[in-house]
């Protein structure tokens, strides 16, 4: 089922969570919504929910396959949603958790006893804990009771899936392994789903697309590659992962930073505007020569080995600090030294420009 | 968090039995004797005038109307203290805190006038006086009475053990519930009242004991009317005021053995209630 | 739900119907017959307010009951705060037994407490035989009232400073005795302080408790004009007269009482919670 959110605005008091939002959910897809704390993404998933109401002035709205909803009910909704604490019902066993939404339909609705019980069998085994029916919530370790709380949630057949930063209470392993666990389970389930989560790779390795949120808006939106290899905005390169930030200037239609000077093909570059050059770490080459290359001399700072990559921390000679990233076999090769005088080398890179508006 | 340290506060023995055997004096002093009297007391005759004092015609009548006022009373209580407790617990509105507070006020009231103002609105002289002697509906100096003296003296008890312990909880699963598409009577019978069953028996068996033994309320509008209008309290101060010693005793002891019932209760309870506060700390911190 | 300026926008139903109910139970059953006493009350005119709640008689009583409530109070400060200290600190055989029996004057009719302590400490009662030869006499004396509010005030006290006292991190103490501390010196400097905000609180209420108390006093005191009659005698005597506004008059005094120790206990339990979150 797809979903489109329309316009959305959202304030609470003086603060406003989401300004003026849009945003188009295809069915079958995981969207994860990533940002930081504060930035919109938790209150515009309890809208779609239907857990709070946006704002009626500016009047937007909520459509799911067309329908509109911003008047229903989250009960009427059929959502599957999944609290960050779980929210599990601590006086009933694993089973009737899971059951519940099945249980408290309306006669009419509601299926037989035995067909209620198959179909909480089906989903026991399907997150893998066929032999908890009877445990209690206080009895399971946290990655269980998400696993629960998601079974729970998918009992109702929802159109939707929602989850609500899911792992953020568990410890690293667990993360990870629930990570490619849901990943696999919304390849089976394909249910359209989104997911809330401040980490992004989290974001990057579980969703289909990725929208990146800051301060009550969308930065940008796309797949992990489009969202990670061309950020639209700097906030998106920064968040996405760490970065060398440079500051420089437009000088002659070109981006130059020091002894760096790149092209710059971005409309309405201005002549002498500040412009901000954004550089990975693993895409700076250290060379003991410039060989004729424009390139930026530093000093050696601090090596870390212990890594998945090497680390180099050097000075340059602008007064800027680096951060390079290299794998071990290259390091060694390299032969370089706390204390060496070195030239780094740019492989690709990124120059946001302010946008001027008066 | 003091578990596992041994048990010597490092106070020097002579001084720890000095003063545990002075506590235990003072306790005995002022607890077990007069409890102990209750029932020296009730037996001083013997077996036999004590069961005649108990199943004299006069003390079961009194024996049933203690039943049926504490039973209305607690049962209305019991209604009301839910209903506030939802609405205190699970909403966010204005002027919370003075709802609270007035909930309390009974607690602040001597029993002598909580009986006093229903004399005062429903007695003879009262605001409701002639309209209700109009009518021949008498309720002070009769049943209805004694019962909304009893309510008013109870009123807080089933409240004051929900509020805080539903308040502590939150609002998380009741909100999951509706998400599943449960309707509001299922959310509280399914989810929130079986969340807090010990503090709930808690405040009912509180309610209940306080309602059987009142005694100032229930004699200010009671009219002490033999056979028709005395509470099991009531009968006793009957009796003793007639120097039937060992008859009042032996209602009394009865009383006593219900306080004792209650007392085993609250412990009981209590201790199962300190286990799910505890969880909820525990749930409160992070875990794997 | 829709939210508004009154109550917060929330998806749980109910509110309404709850509010709506409580409120108008507190109402009728409380709030209403309560502004009975003040609505009688404003009836009277000044002076014969004045008279009404200052008749000898009626000051006698307030005397006895305010003294005997706070004579009570006080022995039940020192006294079940020694029975919180062993009940929380000392081992011995027996004790949760002991430990629920703190409870009884909580859960006692006041009427069966009444007439048990009137029974052990009249002239030839348990109690009352061996203090004769020195001259003293309990029951139908101000002191037999004292010994009924010390009764039924004694739980508040334990109750209150028990569980501070469970909670207290030993650590502190071991700290200030590792630093030369006499055993005297960390009780006064370290524990009693922690422990002086529940002190206070459970005197307060033993003290409002004990002054609105009627059943377990009118057996003892013996209620003898001008000396053992408690206040809440006196409403009932004038009620009995059919002397509601003299009555009334009297409920008010005796509320606004219970009204400022309402508020001095709420005031210290705000205090102690704020000391207890600066711990």
């Amino acid at each position: 089922m797809s979903i489109e959110a329309l316009h959305i605005t959202k304030t609470f008091g003086r603060f406003t969570a989401l300004r003026d939002v849009s945003l188009t959910v295809n069915d079958g897809e995981l969207l994860a919504l990533l940002g930081p704390s504060g930035s919109g993404k938790t209150t515009l998933l309890r809208i779609v929910a239907g857990l709070e109401t946006p704002d009626p002035d500016p009047a937007g709205a909520l459509l799911f396959e067309g329908r509109d909803v911003t008047r229903e009910g989250v009960g009427e909704r059929r959502v599957g949603f999944v609290f960050q604490h779980y929210a599990l019902f601590r006086n009933m066993t694993v089973f009737e958790n899971i059951a519940f939404g099945l249980r408290v339909r309306p006669r009419q609705v509601r299926p037989s006893a035995n067909a209620i019980r198959s179909r909480v069998r089906e989903l026991m085994a399907l997150i893998q804990l066929e032999n908890f029916a009877d445990r209690y919530p206080s009895q399971l370790s946290g990655g269980q009771r998400q696993r629960v709380a998601l079974a729970r949630a998918l009992a109702i057949e929802p159109k939707v899936l929602l989850l609500d930063e899911p792992f953020g209470a568990l410890d690293a392993k667990v993360r990870q392994g629930l990570r490619r666990w849901l990943r696999r389970l919304h390849e089976t389930v394909h249910v359209t789903s989104l997911l809330v989560t401040h980490d992004q790779e989290e974001a990057l390795e579980v969703a289909d697309r990725v929208v990146v949120m800051n301060q009550a808006r969308i930065e940008q939106t796309g797949t992990p590659e489009e969202v990670f290899h061309h950020p639209a905005t700097e906030f998106v390169m920064d968040f996405m992962g760490s970065v060398n930030l440079f500051h420089g200037r437009i000088e002659s239609g070109k981006a130059v930073f020091g002894p760096l000077v790149l092209e710059h093909s971005a409309s309405g570059a201005v002549e002498g505007q500040t412009a901000r050059l954004f550089v990975r770490p693993y895409d700076l080459d250290i060379r003991h020569s410039s060989g004729g290359a424009p390139s930026l001399r530093a000093r050696v700072l601090r090596i870390q080995a212990a890594g998945p990559q090497v680390r180099v921390e050097l000075q340059a000679e602008t007064g800027e600090a680096i951060v390079v990233e290299m794998p071990h076999a290259q390091f060694r090769e390299s032969g370089i030294l706390a204390g060496n005088e070195v030239f780094v080398g740019l492989r690709d890179a990124r120059v946001f420009t302010e946008d001027y508006s008066i | 968090m003091n578990a596992l340290r041994s048990d010597s506060t490092g106070d020097p023995a002579p001084l720890r039995w000095a003063l545990t055997l002075l506590a235990l004096a003072f306790l005995g002093l002022f607890v077990v004797l007069p409890l102990a009297a209750v029932f020296g007391q009730a037996l001083a005759k013997g077996w036999e005038a004590y069961w005649a004092a108990i199943s004299e015609p006069d003390a079961l009548a009194a024996i049933r109307l203690t039943l049926l006022a504490s039973g209305i009373a607690v049962l209305s209580n019991l209604v009301f203290g839910v209903a506030a407790a939802w609405a205190i617990a699970k909403f966010q509105f204005r002027g919370k805190n003075v709802l609270i507070t007035l909930i309390d006020l009974p607690f602040a009231v001597s029993p002598v006038i909580a009986g006093l103002i229903y004399v005062l609105v429903f007695g003879a002289r009262g605001w409701f006086g002639d309209w209700l002697d109009a009518h021949d509906i008498r309720i002070v100096f009769a049943v209805p009475g004694i019962v909304l003296a009893t309510i008013f003296v109870t009123f807080p008890f089933v409240a004051r053990e929900l509020i805080p312990l539903m308040q502590s909880q939150g609002t998380d699963e009741e909100e999951a519930g509706i998400s599943l598409g449960a309707g509001g009577w299922q959310v509280l019978f399914r989810i929130t009242l079986p969340n807090v069953k010990w503090s709930l028996l808690y405040g009912i068996i509180l309610c209940t004991a306080r309602a059987m033994g009142e005694f100032g309320a229930v004699s200010v509008v009671s009219g002490h009317i033999r056979g028709q209008t005395n509470t099991m309290p009531l009968h006793v101060e009957v009796l003793y005021n007639e120097y039937n010693f060992a008859a009042a005793f032996a209602v009394a002891s009865l009383l006593a053995i219900l306080a004792l019932v209650t007392m085993a209760a609250m412990s009981l309870l209590e201790w199962k209630m300190r286990r799910v506060y505890s969880e909820l700390q525990a749930e409160a911190s992070p875990e794997a | 739900m829709r939210g508004n300026w009154f109550q917060r926008y929330s998806i749980l139903p109910g509110f309404w119907p709850s509010f709506g109910l409580s409120m108008l139970y507190l109402s009728l059953v409380v709030l209403i017959p309560l502004s009975a006493i003040f609505l009688k009350t404003a009836a009277l005119t000044w002076p014969r307010f004045w008279s009404a709640v200052t008749s000898p008689a009626v000051v006698a009583s307030y005397r006895l009951t305010f003294g005997a409530s706070l004579g009570a109070a006080l022995v039940n400060a020192v006294f079940g705060f020694l029975v919180a200290w062993v009940l929380a600190r000392y081992r011995f055989p027996g004790k949760r037994l002991v430990d629920a029996l703190v409870d009884l004057p909580f859960a006692l009719p006041t009427a069966v407490a009444g007439i048990a302590l009137t029974s052990l400490y009249s002239e030839n009662g348990w109690v009352g035989r061996r203090l004769a030869p020195w001259g003293i006499r309990v029951a139908f004396t101000p002191l037999g009232v004292l010994v009924a509010l010390i009764f039924i005030g004694l739980p508040f006290v334990v109750r209150s400073v028990q569980p501070v006292l469970e909670g207290a991190d030993r650590e502190l103490e071991e700290a200030a005795a590792s630093l030369g501390a006499s055993r005297w010196q960390v009780f006064s400097r370290v524990v009693f302080p922690m422990v002086r905000p529940a002190l206070l609180t459970g005197f307060a209420m033993a003290f409002a408790r004990a002054l609105g108390e009627y059943g377990s006093v009118i057996f003892i005191s013996g209620n003898m004009p001008m000396r053992t009659e408690i206040t809440p005698l006196l409403i009932v005597a004038k009620l009995e007269q059919y002397d509601y506004a003299g009555a009334a008059a009297l409920a008010v005094v005796m509320l606004a009482a219970s009204f400022v120790l309402l508020l001095a206990i709420n005031l210290l339990g705000s205090y102690s919670r704020k000391y207890m979150e600066a711990q």
